[in-house]
């Protein structure tokens, strides 16, 4: 039960991003979330979505490089040390974490976005520890 | 197929014989057509009769793109004014551009040149060839187009700037060759992957040309579009596109010598050089009546072989391009083709062949960032895996030019595709100002 991501290829050069939002504004599509990478050259663009393949199909054609990925969108409950015991599970199995990143959902918790190179695992660890995770129904 | 066998396939002998007499002829028409010929004749304390054969090639003073520019419009014309049927004029970037004009037999024999190329490319009157060059001043258009008719094919005279119609008919019209600019195809090539389209084309071949290119790039293409591609040379000052094009072997290209005369010559010393030898390529005309030059300085620094082709034809053929000598760059005091960066990021599994050199002069020292487009299937979530393809496309530029270049990656499409001739040099330096 993952989320669809969707990242998009930015050059850091000023209105960027402004472009990029207003074009899915422009589409109709309803973000989620967002939350950017960078680098002194360019950026990537994560974000969560409603349609997120709707939203892809349209930055392809506005001619930017887009693609769809699944991450684990865990809701982290809401006590001090909760964030820590989730790592600590995903470290134990041996899976790597790419990218974490706080996720702005309505709803219980503090949800956040991980990235690992075992989604599966990681997520069926979580689950199995009593950790809730989302799908792309909870985001509708 | 070999088009003209009798001319293509002729013995050394033979040949040499044929050049001479045309040469002679030339020499005494120019002489006595081209005032600024004669003067230059002159000055060099020659007359026609001292021009035996090609023995006496050496003996001409060269003709340049400065001459051109010096008697523009009209004045190396060596035909009355009413036999001129056509004026054609390459791309300078500065200044006044570089003029042809033809009279009606040159642009007959131009349109069997090209139909010798079209041949070689196995291309016969049976085939649906596409024009994607510029129609106009620029020779690619015209010069492909009179060819493919000559030999008969049927004619899509395309030009440029409508890749999405050029796909389109490519299509509808089940279109089995194209010639075109060898970045615009590999642009043509992207689009039709985008759209999912590869594997409803009927093409073939590919003629390309107008631009130098690399053996990567040519796999590209016929990776890409299940084709053969094959590369024609030419000038606008010699005649157009059909000079000179590469058989099925891809060694070397052949050039059509009973028309022109190629010799090799230190550009340094400007002596003529023994056969084989590496050095800039000139070229004398020996048939055109419109405009013909002699000796004519291409810039173009290769070598020449003239041995026996696998193909059957005797016509000697030009080794890859080194470059053209004002095309290279010096970027602290290092020699840089755009051609060497361009096989280099061509081994960048992940790129695509959209580049560009921007040089730069910064506290008295030459910078040189290389900005290259991120190909679509290469960009992940993870900046890891990006930076990862920035070292590595440094990496390779350091084996390839020796030098330590700063790379940008760009969004796809991010940089400008010509449809015609790519640019591919910023230099910010102005060093000739």
């Amino acid at each position: 039960m993952f989320v669809k991501q969707l990242s998009v290829f930015l050059e850091n050069t000023e209105g960027r991003l402004d472009e990029v939002l207003k074009i899915l504004a422009q589409g109709g599509i309803d973000l989620l979330s967002a939350s950017l990478a960078d680098t002194m050259e360019y950026g990537v663009l994560r974000l969560l979505a409603k349609e997120p393949d709707k939203a892809k199909q349209i930055l392809k054609e506005a001619g930017f490089a887009a693609r769809i990925d699944e991450v684990i969108a865990v809701v982290v409950p809401d006590a001090v040390g909760s964030l820590a015991k989730v790592i600590a599970m995903i470290h134990a199995a041996g899976i790597n974490i790419s990218y974490i990143y706080g996720l702005s959902l309505d709803g219980e918790g503090a949800p956040i976005a991980i990235k690992t190179n075992d989604n599966a695992k990681a997520e069926a660890i979580l689950n199995a520890a009593g950790v809730k995770t989302l799908g792309m129904e909870d985001l509708q | 197929m070999i088009w003209n066998e009798a001319k293509e396939c002729m013995s050394r002998d033979e040949l040499e014989a044929l050049q001479s007499a045309r040469l002679v002829k030339q020499v005494n028409r120019v002489y006595h057509n081209v005032e600024y010929y004669r003067k230059k004749m002159q000055a060099a304390g020659l007359e026609p009769g001292d021009i035996k054969g090609i023995e006496d090639l050496d003996k001409l003073p060269y003709t340049t793109y400065q001459d051109l520019r010096d008697t523009y419009p009209f004045g190396l014309a060596a035909a009355p004014r009413s036999e001129l049927v056509r004026v054609h004029a390459s791309s300078g970037t500065t200044g006044k551009p570089k003029i042809a004009v033809y009279t009606r037999r040159d642009i007959d024999i131009w349109a069997e040149c090209v139909a010798r190329c079209l041949s070689m490319a196995g291309i016969t009157k049976d085939d649906i060839i596409q024009v994607g060059y510029g129609y106009g001043l620029f020779t690619g258009g015209l010069g492909a187009h009179y060819g493919a008719e000559y030999l008969g094919a049927l004619v899509l005279p395309m030009s440029t700037g409508n890749t999405q119609k050029l796909i389109d008919m490519m299509i509808d019209c089940d279109v089995t060759s194209i010639a075109c600019t060898p970045s615009y195809l590999l642009h043509v090539a992207e689009d039709l992957e985008k759209a999912g389209l590869v594997d409803k084309i009927k093409l073939k071949s590919a003629i390309c040309g107008a631009e130098p290119w690399t053996d990567e790039m040519r796999d590209q293409m016929e990776a890409r579009l299940h084709i053969k591609a094959y590369d024609i040379y030419g000038l606008t000052e010699m005649m157009g596109p059909g000079v000179a094009c590469d058989c099925e072997y891809h060694k070397g290209l052949h050039i059509w010598e009973d028309h022109f005369l190629p010799e090799i010559i230190d550009p340094a010393t400007l002596k003529q050089l023994p056969k084989g030898s590496d050095g800039e390529l000139v070229i004398t005309n020996l048939t055109k009546e419109g405009m013909p030059l002699i000796r004519y300085r291409t810039k173009d620094l290769t070598s020449i072989e003239y041995d026996k082709c696998e193909c059957g034809r005797t016509m000697a053929r030009i080794q890859r391009f080194r470059g053209r000598s004002d095309d290279m760059l010096i970027i602290r005091g290092v020699n840089v083709f755009p051609s060497q960066v361009e096989a280099a990021l061509l081994t960048v599994e992940g790129t695509t062949p959209h580049y560009m050199l921007v040089v730069d002069r910064i506290d008295n020292t030459d910078t040189l960032e290389v900005q290259v487009e991120v190909a679509e299937n290469f960009f992940t979530d993870e900046i890891k895996s990006l930076e990862k393809l920035s070292k590595t496309v440094h990496d390779k530029l350091k084996q390839a030019i020796g030098l330590n270049a700063k790379v940008k990656l760009v969004e796809p499409n991010g940089l400008e595709h010509f449809d015609g001739k790519s640019k591919h040099v910023t230099d910010k330096r102005k060093l000739y100002q």
